[in-house]
């Protein structure tokens, strides 16, 4: 999933500036798996931000709405009304979201309510990390699961640099060695001989280095039946 | 290979080594501005203690003069370099740019390296590069040598850069078990030498050099150990405890303490800047004599063709070094004649 976390109600003020109507829009997906903009956390961000406004003399009147998936037209078009009738709509979205309040209703205002920080997963009650970078030419098939592009520091593909130590990271002793992982993973299957072929430098524009990336497929889109 | 007799680069480096001798380099820090005369008084430091010197390449992520630029000079000043080039910092065209142009101003070696992350140095804010890897830029620029192709297939007319290419292996890095086997994978990509993380721990280095002689890679490849001097037993721990890969055995910690032994006890105030300056010259005698008995057994292993020296801005220590192991004055390889 997609993880988020909130903007500080600081930086959330200046964006909101000084409009007057604020809209607080969650997200029922992924920030709400991750405690960062579903309906709950809409709902305190809008209380907060009546109630800190109305203590610093300068009262907004604030409502929230959550739907399904901010990333889908049709959900928003549930919204429409509400969107049009204030100053400023502040997506407890992750980027997909904010953007697409952006593209679906061109002459509304919105903000930011979140730090999209990456895909990834709960590994404990309270702790997300980063397991995928969207490179958009999978290689985990060689290296036994762990992906080392968005795991090791350097995304690295023939092997841990010389940071490696005690199965961390030489940027930080709480990030583990991508490389070490795979390396414990591959042994632990019989299956190391993987590691002693070079990996070619790989093609970056399938990732993000490419361009924006988009995906046509043909055998799905409507306009081609109608045709 | 027009014109190189036989060798690949005909650097000096490259000569030494293929003649047989034990090979010195030396790493030469460059400055964290633009003074070329502080690389020129380095170059007065070392010239003649090693058959070339490395020129770091933003070492620890900090902003330091180019290694090319400096690089550059030694060639003027006739000392060798070896360049060092990290994947940090360029993609595959800086790359391969930079190294056209450092093989145009007579840059024959080139120590191809993954780098220290970012987050380490004065710019922990950048945005990192990382388009391949060490691995990956040894096949690069042996191709670019061998193949007369750039890293995207397409051939190139003209002269092609002819460097002789190595390799770093860290022996003590995690994974250890995996370390002799990156090192083969190099090996393989095309690196003709491989410089080591610095040993001080001559047992763990010889059950690496071991699998590295099993392996067979010792016969492919020069292995130049990594040595340096100790300057401190407060940097010996702090290198033992925070560097990765860097094993110091507790004997050399104690040797180091023990050179201080006269001043020991004394808290800061008391001693006077004479005593601090004999402690120190105590520390730093004992740090070369480590370091020369280090080189006189690394010269006794099988597989090991040369040492290479790391003064971390401490180029000082080299002469003596490089003396007192015996290995002065260096050899005398004379030019690869045109064929």
């Amino acid at each position: 999933m997609i993880v988020a976390e909130q903007k500080s109600l600081e930086e959330i003020k200046k964006l909101v500036g000084n409009a007057k109507k604020v809209l607080v829009a969650g997200c029922g997906t992924c920030v709400t798996v991750c405690f960062a903009g579903g309906s709950r956390e809409a709902a305190i961000v809008s209380a907060e931000l009546r109630m800190s406004t109305k203590l610093a003399g300068d009262p907004k009147e604030v409502a929230d709405v959550t739907v399904q998936r901010q990333c889908e037209w049709e959900y928003l078009d549930e919204i429409a009304e509400q969107v049009q009738g204030v100053d400023v709509v502040l997506s407890l979205g992750c980027g997909v979201g904010v953007q697409a309040i952006a593209e679906h209703f061109p002459n509304v205002w919105v903000v930011p309510g979140l730090n999209t920080k990456f895909m990834g997963l709960p590994t404990e009650q309270g702790v997300w990390a980063e397991r995928c970078a969207a490179c958009g030419d999978c290689i985990l098939g060689l290296t036994g699961g762990i992906c080392p592009i968005a795991r090791c520091s350097k995304s690295l593909l023939n092997g841990p640099c010389g940071g490696s130590l005690d199965g961390h990271c030489e940027i930080n002793a709480e990030v583990p060695c991508g490389w070490q992982l795979i390396y414990d993973r591959l042994k632990s299957m019989g299956k190391l001989e993987v590691l002693m072929e070079i990996q070619a430098p790989k093609n970056w524009r399938t990732s993000r280095d490419g361009g924006p990336r988009k995906i046509v497929r043909e055998d799905l889109r409507l306009v081609s039946e109608e045709k | 290979m027009a014109g190189t007799n036989g060798y690949l680069s005909g650097s000096n480096l490259e000569r030494v080594l293929k003649n047989g001798h034990f090979a010195v380099t030396a790493e030469l820090g460059p400055p964290q501005n633009a003074d070329g005369n502080i690389i020129r008084k380095k170059i007065g430091l070392l010239k003649g203690c090693c058959d070339a010197a490395n020129l770091t390449d933003n070492q620890t992520a900090i902003v330091r003069m180019s290694s090319i630029g400096a690089g550059a000079i030694l060639v003027q000043e006739g000392l060798e370099p070896v360049i060092q080039m990290v994947c940090r910092d360029r993609n595959r065209l800086a790359m391969q740019s930079d190294l056209l142009g450092a093989y145009a101003l007579g840059i024959r070696n080139l120590l191809c390296l993954t780098g220290d992350h970012q987050t380490f140095g004065n710019h922990p804010t950048a945005k990192n590069v990382f388009d391949i890897d060490s691995t990956q830029m040894v096949q690069m620029v042996t191709d670019m040598r061998d193949k007369r192709v750039f890293q995207c297939g397409e051939e190139f007319k003209g002269q092609e850069p002819r460097f002789f290419a190595g390799a770093a292996e860290s022996p003590f890095a995690h994974p250890v078990d995996f370390r002799p086997y990156r090192l083969a994978k190099k090996v393989k990509a095309g690196a003709s030498f491989i410089q080591t993380q610095l040993v001080f721990d001559l047992e763990a280095f010889q059950k690496f050099m071991e699998k590295v002689r099993e392996l067979g890679v010792h016969k492919q490849t020069y292995i130049l150990a990594g040595v340096g001097p100790l300057k401190s037993p407060t940097m010996a721990k702090y290198m033992r405890d925070n560097v990765p890969g860097i094993l110091i055995p507790d004997e050399l910690i104690k040797r180091m303490t023990a050179a201080g032994a006269p001043w020991a006890g004394k808290s800061k105030d008391e001693l006077t800047p004479e005593d601090k300056k004999a402690r120190t010259k105590a520390w730093q005698a004992e740090g070369i004599k480590i370091c020369i008995e280090l080189i006189q057994q690394l010269r006794e292993t099988e597989g090991v063709s040369g040492v290479h020296i790391m003064g971390i801005e401490w180029e000082e220590a080299v002469k003596p070094i490089v003396e007192g192991a015996g290995l002065y004055p260096r050899p005398v390889v004379t030019e690869p004649q045109a064929a």
